[in-house]
């Protein structure tokens, strides 16, 4: 099974009488435990792909898997519930809550999740560490800088542990010394975690750091990458 | 991080604009509530004048209130004495009683035969003793203005006049002004061609010099039987009635001198029997036991009047502030909720892509509503808690400040004082009033952020 298929999937946007076919026709099987990449020039609908996925749009027709369910037509609520437990986002603003602390930040999906507070702060201590933020914890995110906030968002949507994380250009902001550390460390966690990653970026050092590069264009796929960087037999055996 | 702690945070980071619009709740509250507590201190205020003038309850005879007023012998109640004594002694009543006391009203010419003035009063013939008893009543604990009447070991043909029927019977004596020209003055003023002012004074020297205990008027009334009938007065008082209306036919007697006018030698009668209770709250109690009981000892002709129906002026004043004062909470309300309203669609505006990121995290929609309405709702609990100490502090500046006003038709200046912290249900209803308030204000901008699309909400950043 994998983390999301989508097949024939189409998005439409309507400004007025005008339509804006932002994607059409997709079909496209994420792997599991992998970094994938999908890349385009700006407007040919990455956002829009990641935003389906993450399940919070929906597309005008075709169908989305997301963990093994069709997410389309869940209600909102079930939908919402869904999210907390299955999926992690990181923004390209990285979109920290500006009134919790480093430490409540990550916290917060987990209280979502309703997870017990043994367990939260056994998991916040863990992802602290892990991005290497332990003596930032009590700091506000205006207190941060960009990457240490990047680094703060990567360990929020890894918290609930979800086999799908998403990000959205996560280093477009970001100086591309640091942004390269923030790819580096997304890359170690991945792989630590064992979770599926999906990026959208034209960053060529993502690219070189990818295992799978969905090409897109116009909103349409147009060309795939798999199984690059030598994991063409652990990804292979276990998709 | 609950949502109560979110918000909370949140207030905090818009400190300005959090304290902007608590001062605005705040000041309305203040308003509301200061001016609730001075329309609660004159209802409280008329009250305790009307039951200690008038009694709770009245026994009279039908009709004699709307009809009697010119004719108050034509509605006597016979065998009164037996009435009242049943009232007293009876079980249910006794002890809610305060005073149980017949009056006798009646109309007639006061005349000052020697400054050759006459003018038509409307008498009351009491029990001063009983009557100052009632002066005593105050449940609410507010200013009382009442003087005891003079009346109490005063001989028998003593009366007390108003100001007004002092005035116009020229019983300069009782006067404390220098305009009042007792007989025989204007034409001295005249003939000397003495300015009127020093005529003024030396009249006042003479009547000082007169013998001022004796104010004798004559009294001139109708008897029950038709007859007329005159009695010697003597004025030992005059005092200011108040209100100019009443000051100006006031007067007031023993009661047995007023029945002595009325009903010579004939069996006294009186118009009503006045009873003042412990506790305003007893009125409809009392009333069904007076019925039962004039209905038991046969008395069918009698009626029981409240308070209220008495002095329509009561009612009227209090529907006149309670208006007053619903239309300056609406105002107020409204104004509040435009302000919170405004600060929280402010707020939603500015959060739109943290809206976005929570949901996109998997906070549910009404995860977002509530933190929107928690952080409205904590505004109101502060603004409501300030509000009410501010309110309680300027009524202690208000009521140790020694203002005074002059109500239209008064003769004399009354403290302005306000009522807030005695006025429970006046500060539980401003209370849940801003609060609800601020809940309903920000409904709107809450459901908007909660409905907001996600992915619009996101591109906000
Ligand atoms: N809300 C919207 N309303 C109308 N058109 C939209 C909307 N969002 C996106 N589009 C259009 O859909 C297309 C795809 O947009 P999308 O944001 O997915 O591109 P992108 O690949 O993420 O671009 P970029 O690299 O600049 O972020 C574009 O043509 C865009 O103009
Ligand atoms: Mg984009």
């Amino acid at each position: 099974m994998h983390p999301v298929s989508l097949y024939n999937v189409g998005k439409v946007y309507r400004l007025g009488a005008v339509e804006v076919p932002a994607l059409s026709d997709i079909t496209l099987d994420i792997r599991r435990g992998v970094f994938t990449v999908i890349s385009g020039p700006s407007g040919s609908g990455k956002t829009t792909l990641l935003n389906l996925i993450g399940c919070i749009d929906t597309p005008d027709q075709g169908e989305i898997r997301v963990a093994g369910q069709t997410v389309q037509a869940m209600p909102d609520d079930a939908l919402s519930d869904f999210r907390a437990h299955h999926i992690g986002f990181i923004f390209q603003s990285f979109n920290l809550i500006p009134v919790l602390t480093a430490y409540e930040n990550i916290e917060y999906p987990l209280r979502l999740a309703k997870v017990g507070a043994a367990e939260r702060r056994q998991r916040v201590e863990a992802l602290l560490e892990a991005v290497g933020l332990e003596s930032r914890r009590n700091n506000l995110p205006a207190q941060l800088s960009g990457g240490q906030r990047q680094r703060v968002a990567i360990a929020r949507a890894l918290a609930t542990a979800p086999g799908l994380v998403l990000a959205d250009e996560p280093t477009a902001n970001l100086d591309s010394q640091t942004g390269a550390e923030i790819i580096a460390l997304m890359r170690r966690m991945q792989r630590e975690q064992d979770v599926s990653f999906v990026f959208s970026s034209h960053d060529p050092q993502v690219h070189a750091e990818a295992d799978d590069v969905v090409f897109i264009r116009d909103g349409r796929i147009v060309g795939l990458e798999r199984q690059r960087n030598g994991q063409t037999d652990v990804q292979g055996g276990r998709s | 991080m609950n949502t109560w702690s979110l918000a909370w945070r949140n207030l905090l980071r818009n400190r300005r604009r959090s304290l902007t619009t608590l001062l605005a709740m705040v000041i309305g509250l203040v308003a509301i509530l200061i001016f609730g507590g001075y329309r609660s201190n004159i209802a409280y205020g008329t009250q305790t004048g009307f039951v200690q003038q008038t009694g709770h309850l009245q026994v009279q005879r039908k009709g004699y209130y709307l009809d009697g007023g010119d004719n108050p012998t034509a509605y006597g109640i016979a065998g009164y004495e037996a009435l009242l004594a049943h009232i007293r002694q009876d079980p249910v009543l006794a002890p809610m009683l305060v005073m149980a006391t017949p009056t006798l009203q009646l109309g007639g010419i006061a005349g000052n035969f020697s400054a050759g003035v006459s003018r038509s009063v409307m008498a009351t013939g009491l029990i001063p003793e009983d009557r100052n008893r009632m002066l005593e009543w105050n449940e609410y604990g507010v200013i009382s203005y009442a003087q005891p009447l003079p009346l109490v070991g005063a001989p028998g043909d003593a009366v007390l006049v108003g100001m007004g029927v002092a005035r116009k019977l020229k019983l300069c004596a009782l006067l404390d002004t220098s305009d009042c020209v007792s007989g025989g003055a204007p034409k001295a003023a005249e003939g000397a061609g003495v300015p009127d002012d020093i005529a003024a004074l030396s009249s006042l020297e003479g009547s000082a010099r007169a013998p001022s205990a004796e104010n004798r008027i004559e009294m001139l009334a109708a008897t029950a039987r038709g007859a007329p009938n005159v009695a010697s007065l003597n004025v030992i008082k005059a005092s200011n009635m108040g209100i100019k209306a009443l000051d100006d036919v006031y007067m007031a007697m023993h009661l047995a001198q007023a029945q002595r006018l009325i009903y010579g030698a004939a069996t006294p009668q009186v118009t009503a029997i006045l009873i003042q209770l412990q506790h305003t709250a007893q009125i409809p109690a009392a009333r069904q036991r007076l019925l039962a009981l004039l209905a038991e000892s046969g008395q069918t002709g009698l009626e029981v009047l409240d308070f209220e129906t008495l002095n329509p002026t009561y009612r009227q004043t209090n529907e006149f502030m309670d208006s007053m004062f619903g239309f300056i909470a609406l105002l107020i309300g409204v104004i509040v909720l435009f302000t919170i309203g405004n600060t929280m669609s402010t707020a939603v505006v500015e959060r739109t892509a943290e809206i976005g990121t929570l949901r996109a995290m998997g906070l549910r929609r009404s995860g977002i509503r509530r933190l929107f309405l928690c952080e409205a709702l904590q505004l109101g609990l502060i603004g409501a808690a300030i509000g009410v100490l501010s309110a309680l502090a300027v009524a202690y500046a208000i009521n140790h400040s020694g203002w005074s006003w002059t109500p239209p038709g008064y003769a004399y200046a009354y403290l302005i004082l306000v009522r807030v912290g005695e006025d429970l249900p006046l500060l539980a209803g401003s209370v849940t009033g801003i609060i609800g308030v601020t809940l309903l204000s920000a409904w709107w901008p809450a459901r908007r952020a909660a409905r907001s699309m996600i992915v619009d909400a996101l591109r906000h950043a």
